[in-house]
């Protein structure tokens, strides 16, 4: 008998019909992934295996047993001995998962006693015995600690405690890492296959990243419009697809490992000719040590009086293109007192007409600070940027950015035509006609219709509004473009059709990008050369192929060996060096 | 721990700053005021003498900054004021000469004192109770009819002025009903019995407008922790809604409910100005009433700063109340 | 203290703008009781504004004294049934005077809504003025009107009013010195929405893509955040209404508010107070005008910002003093934070 069971499910939020006739069964001890992009429906099937859409208005139709529960005719009791017990849930969201105001071991506790009639004491013991099953450190300390007190990826370890708490058969895991760094990603999809080998249980995956799928499943079940596309073993759905959205799908997925694809041939080639040269001096520079970033440091206050011509790099090869933007000695700091503490520590780079620099970080490793400060919208502690070789305050039209967010970038208020216009008014343009016909060129080269000019932010697609802001800044004219995430929150058959877009305007234009990311994949695809973070300094920086075919640095290496594979049986060789690299 | 003693500590010294502030703005208000406050200040049936032995003892003639000094000087370790033949002296929190009614203001407030706060402290216990279970019934009971009713009564009670709640209740319960004796204050130590009864309406008419106030708080902040990602994590682990609500939830919404009380206190304070007035209890509102009639400035002066201080202090019990139901603030 | 309560209760920073108007009125339309409410209203204002018409239709004025339609031997006891209803009369007379009822009850309506409109424009006008510039100042500037405006929220309003009423000088027209100190004791809370709902918006992108585009910092605050306060400080400006009408009232019937012989309803309870056993309809009718106009607008307050903030759909919005991260976290926690908010604009 199966462990799940769907026949013909459907889920219906008033007219919106999330899913649509789906059908799947789940063997005990399986493991299977419902992948799609937002919109398709995914986490709704995941919600309706524990009968979550009972009392909210949501529509179910279909029938769905899991554990040998009928979920949809089982009574409320029935559905809560299932929950927790037989079936577990890990959300994407750790933190606000978890109740913010009781120790995790009291919340597991809860959570077993409920299930079991056992003492408080007995439930508790039960409490530290599964956070230190899932890794966590010094277990009988840490499950007195509130969930604010622990890190992301360790908060999401006491949520998958919280779910081993009652040896449940079946483990739903709701994009458990999405919220998560790729090297804690990993962890965390090692620690699931770990668990799973040991106990048994049986895994349902929804994820929208197809790399997770392959690291963690048997089974792939491609989902679109709440219908299945395409279903069966791993390794043939993303082997040999049969679908054309799976294709399609795996096509816009970037790949960590292939090199940049570039049709402007020699071009490419010119710029990487030149980045080698470039990267030796500032490469060097800053990862170099305190030494070296005092050394940079006393660059800039010289550079603060009248020598900042003077500073132009020392290595200059001839035919490089010139530098446009360049950082030196880079240094930001938050806070004052004893929290103060610096988000940027010494970052020197340049950035060449033409040419994308890619800066590849985690969170909190200060490249957002960076590209803040690149721009000119935050004023660096010490340091300066340099235009054409010229110190810099504040912020210049001739270098714009991109941002993260496709919400908050664009004022809700205001058409997006008036949005494009902005550089162009603010540079004294008064002509209308002449404003109407820029914007209406700039939103038809960014792929956009002229007549979109009255429209407001909300009538467009995230994927749509990063288009908008791509307009806005070239209205500037401007010579370089920092993006700051600019394809992170969209899904990857969007992000594939955005940064196409940028590569084609860079070749175009003969713009300099800064591309920051926390994908190591997308960076790589966009980048001639790269700089890796980490606590607010460069690692390692170098040409985009050098420095992921043959990383120096450990902290890159680490990186690397975490980024999902899509090939399953290269998914269980990285799992193999990752636990080489951890105890090295 | 010790992030948590630097907070109470850093949380009074503001709690000092802000009172100091608030003296502040207070004295150069009513000091440095148009018109001749020597005469204002003694009373419209004043000598010019007894006008000019008033200004002497103000210090009208020195600078203001130099007459705050000793206004301050006087609240922190008293002041002696001669009058002419006699020296009086003015113990330590000492507010100054009311000339009209010929006391010392801390003595006039010291004796009104006690039943402001036998009014205020009933009433709080009074509103907490009625009003943080109201809200927890009415979330509880969402989307029903009860849920329904009980909404309609609260938004009547937070539309009605406490003042008139206080005469339509005084009427009906003791005049009609005459289920109650009319209201008056018998000091505790004489007699708790009446002291109790003789305040019970007061305490139920100030608590009625603002149990509502705090039952749609209540309310509110619970249905907002309902609707947190953690609330869903207990419903997939078969958590029951009893222990949701109850455990969960309410714990959720502690800490704005704290926060709101001593937000609210002030306000309430205000609705005892009213409420003394109205049922004629002898306290510090009534009085405050009384000397704004009759301008009599030092009294206004040390009224507002003694329920400043009250307000101050409840604000600042209240932070680390909060605090202590909400740990990441000390981070923050 | 409560700053983050008070951000909490700001309706979503993408809340409606010029597109969102319709949807305003379309889900302000949608609650029947707002709009039973904004009938109510509709017709106070009416009332208020007609009251000369009205009380010409009477034949009657709210200041003559009639001292033939009281008892003056049973201490001024209105003469008739009902306290003197009559066909003159409509509500019947005023004890001891002989005002007429009506008239006084219609002119109040004058006074009550004028007083609470005129109070919230002044808190309205000062809380942005300085919320806005506090936010968008340099830290000096901050700590001073945050400061300032702490006090202002902590310190009772009813307290500061009554102070303040006994050092102006009599002969100001009362109303307007009324809706004044009002207006003066109680900006604070609308100053700390409106400084804690511009730093939030300033630090949003379209805010910085602004500054990229080379306008100066007037021109962003005009353009880019004004429209954003909006929402928040209509909100709440909706609701002080209601709480100002109430605010006059009780100092009005303290005797420190509006004085005789202008008629406001808080000033006419005061009156009543000694009169409630032997002519009850002059307590009861000032009393349930206050009553349902104060009702009414809280009603209709309450729909506003449910219109405003659909979040808040079935619920009032009051936050748990947590800032969800707006962001999917994936730029980093540690980076560009509330700390160097102040960075972004000056």
């Amino acid at each position: 008998m199966s462990l799940v069971h769907v026949t013909d499910l459907t889920v219906e939020f008033g007219d919106l019909r999330a899913v649509d006739g789906l059908s799947f069964t789940l063997a005990p001890g399986a493991a299977l992934a419902l992948v799609g992009e937002s919109g398709s429906g995914k986490s709704t099937v995941a919600s309706a295996l524990l009968g979550l859409h009972r009392g909210t208005g949501a529509r179910v139709s279909g029938s769905v047993g899991v554990a040998g529960v009928d979920v949809q005719q089982a009574s409320d009791d029935e559905l809560r001995r299932l929950r927790g017990a037989k079936a577990a849930m890990v959300f994407q969201d750790p933190l606000s998962s978890l109740d913010p105001y009781y120790a995790i071991g009291d919340q597991i506790a809860e959570v077993y006693r409920v299930h079991t009639r056992v003492s408080r004491r007995t439930a508790r013991a039960r409490a530290v015995e599964v956070l230190d099953r899932v890794g966590i450190p010094d277990a009988v300390r840490r499950s007195r600690s509130r969930p604010h007190e622990f890190s992301g990826g360790m908060r999401q370890r006491a949520l998958i405690a919280m779910a081993l708490a009652c040896e449940p058969e079946l483990l739903i895991a709701d994009e458990p890492t999405t919220a998560l760094d790729v090297t804690v990603q990993a962890q965390i999809l090692d620690l699931l296959h770990t668990l799973r080998q040991e106990t048994g249980m049986g895994l349902l995956l929804v994820t929208h990243d197809v790399g997770v799928a392959a690291e963690s499943v048997d089974d792939v079940l491609v989902m679109r419009h709440g219908r299945t596309v395409e279903h069966g073993p791993v390794g043939t759905v993303l082997g040999a697809p049969a679908q054309a959205y799976t294709r399609e799908l795996l096509a816009a997925v970037p790949r960590v490992d292939a090199p940049r694809v570039t049709s402007g041939g020699s071009g490419a080639g010119v710029s990487g000719g030149s980045a080698v040269g470039a990267s030796g001096g500032s490469g060097g520079g800053a990862s170099g040590g305190s030494g070296a970033s005092g050394g940079s440091g006393g660059g800039a206050f010289g550079g603060s009086g009248e020598g900042a011509a003077e500073a132009a790099p020392e290595v200059v090869l001839e035919p490089a293109p010139e530098v446009v933007l360049e950082a030196v000695g880079l240094r930001r700091e938050f806070g004052r007192g004893k929290r103060a503490f610096a988000a940027v520590d010494g970052v020197s780079l340049t950035v060449r007409r033409g040419e994308t620099l890619g800066v590849v970080g985690e969170s909190g490793s200060g490249k957002t600070t960076l590209g803040r400060m690149l721009v000119g919208l935050l004023e660096p502690t010490a340091g300066q940027v340099r235009h054409d070789g010229h110190a810099r305050v504040g912020v210049n039209p001739a270098v714009q950015m991109v941002f993260q967010d496709p919400v908050s970038s664009l004022n809700p208020r205001r058409s997006v035509g008036e949005s494009i216009a902005d550089p162009i008014r603010a540079r004294g343009e008064r002509d209308e006609q002449r404003i109407r016909g820029r914007v209406r060129e700039l939103l038809e080269r960014v792929g956009l219709e002229g007549a979109h000019y009255d429209r407001y932010p909300h009538e467009f697609s995230g994927g749509q509004r990063q288009r908008v802001g791509i307009a806005r800044a070239l209205a500037a004219d401007p010579r370089v473009i920092v993006c700051d995430e600019p394809v992170s929150a969209l899904d990857v058959t969007t992000q594939a059709q955005v940064v196409a877009l940028l590569g084609e305007l860079q070749r175009e234009l003969g713009l300099a990008l800064v591309f920051v990311a926390h994908d190591l994949a997308v960076v790589r695809q966009v980048s001639d050369r790269v700089a890796v973070m980490r606590r607010g300094r460069i690692v390692e920086e170098g040409p985009a192929d050098e420095v992921y075919d043959s990383p120096r640095d450990a902290y890159t290496k680490q990186l690397l060996t975490a980024v999902p594979a899509l090939d399953p049986e290269i998914a269980a060789r990285r799992r193999a060096e990752r636990g080489a690299v951890a105890v090295s | 721990m010790s992030g948590f003693t630097g907070f109470a500590v850093r949380r009074t010294v503001s709690a000092v700053l802000t009172l100091l502030a608030l003296s502040v703005i207070i004295y150069v208000v009513f000091y440095a005021t148009p018109g001749n406050v020597a005469q204002i200040t003694c009373g419209p049936r004043c000598s010019p003498e007894q006008v000019h032995q008033v200004a002497q003892q103000l210090r009208l003639d020195d600078p203001l900054y130099l007459r705050y000094w000793h206004f301050l000087q006087g609240m922190v370790v008293g002041h002696d004021y001669s009058t002419g033949t006699s020296v009086e002296h003015c113990p330590a929190p000492c507010l100054g000469l009311s000339y009209q009614s010929d006391q010392q203001v801390t003595q006039i407030i010291l004796n009104k004192l006690p039943v402001s706060l036998s009014l205020v402290v009933g009433g709080m216990v009074l509103w907490l109770l009625l009003g943080v279970g109201t809200g927890v019934l009415s979330a509880w009971r969402r989307g029903r009819f009860s849920e329904r009713a009980l909404t309609g009564v609260t938004l009547a009670g937070v539309a009605t002025p406490a003042f008139v709640i206080g005469l339509v209740l005084m009427i009906v319960v003791c005049g009609q009903l005459e289920l109650l004796p009319f209201p008056e204050y018998v000091p505790f130590s004489d007699d708790p019995e009446q002291w109790m009864w003789g305040l019970l309406l007061p305490w139920v008419t100030l608590a009625l407008g603002e149990a509502a106030y705090f039952a749609r708080l209540t309310r509110a902040s619970m249905l907002e922790t309902l609707a947190e990602d953690h609330i869903r994590t207990f419903r997939a682990y078969g958590v029951g809604e009893r222990s949701i609500v109850g455990r969960h939830a309410l714990r959720g919404a502690l800490a704005p409910i704290i926060a709101l009380n001593a937000n609210d206190f002030g306000s309430a304070v205000g609705g005892a100005v009213l409420i003394e007035s109205l049922f004629g209890l002898p306290g510090i509102g009534q009085e405050l009433v009384h000397a704004v009639t009759v301008v009599d400035l030092p009294v206004v002066v040390g009224m507002v700063l003694v329920i400043g201080f009250f307000v101050v202090l409840a604000n600042a019990v209240a932070d680390v109340l909060y605090a202590v139901a909400d740990r990441r603030v000390v981070l923050a | 203290m409560s700053e983050a309560l008070v951000a909490a209760e700001i309706p979503g920073a993408t809340a409606p703008g010029i597109s969102g108007a319709r949807q305003f009125w379309r889900r302000l339309r949608a609650q029947r009781a707002a709009m039973v409410a904004a009938g109510v209203v509709a017709l106070l204002v009416l009332v208020a504004l007609a009251a000369p018409l009205l009380t010409a239709l009477e034949g009657q004025d709210p200041t003559t004294y009639h001292p033939s339609l009281v008892d003056s031997a049973r201490g001024g006891v209105p003469i008739g049934s009902f306290g003197g209803v009559s066909g003159d009369h409509w509500l019947g007379v005023e004890p001891q005077t002989g005002r007429d009822l009506f008239a006084r009850l219609v002119y109040g309506a004058r006074v009550s809504l004028g007083v609470a409109l005129g109070a919230t424009a002044v808190q309205v006008l000062l809380g942005v003025v300085v919320g806005v510039a506090a936010a968008l100042g340099n830290r000096w500037v901050d700590q001073l009107l945050s400061r300032v405006t702490d006090i202002i929220v902590a310190m009772p309003l009813m307290i500061m009013a009554l102070a303040l009423l006994a050092i102006v000088p009599e002969n100001f027209p009362r109303p307007i010195l009324v809706a004044l100190v009002i207006g003066f004791v109680a900006w604070g809370t609308i100053g700390k929405i409106a400084r804690a709902q511009t730093l939030t918006l300033k630090e949003l992108d379209y805010v910085a893509a602004a500054r990229l585009s080379g306008w100066g910092t007037w021109r962003i605050a005009r353009r880019e955040l004004l429209p954003g306060l909006a929402a928040p400080v209509i909100t709440y400006a909706a609701l002080m209404v209601p709480a100002n009408i109430s605010i006059e009232a009780s100092l009005s019937f303290l005797g420190v508010g509006v004085k005789p012989p202008t008629a406001s309803w808080g000033q006419m309870l005061s009156s009543a107070n000694v009169w409630y056993q032997a002519a009850p309809q002059y307590l009861l009718l000032p009393a349930a005008a206050l009553f349902v106009t104060v009702l009414a607008l809280t009603v209709l307050g309450d729909g506003v910002r449910t219109a405003l903030d659909p979040r808040a759909a079935s619920r009032l919005r009051v936050g748990t003093g947590r800032k969800r991260e707006a962001r999917s976290d994936l730029s980093g926690a540690a980076e560009p934070g509330p700390a160097n908010a102040k960075e972004a604009i000056s």
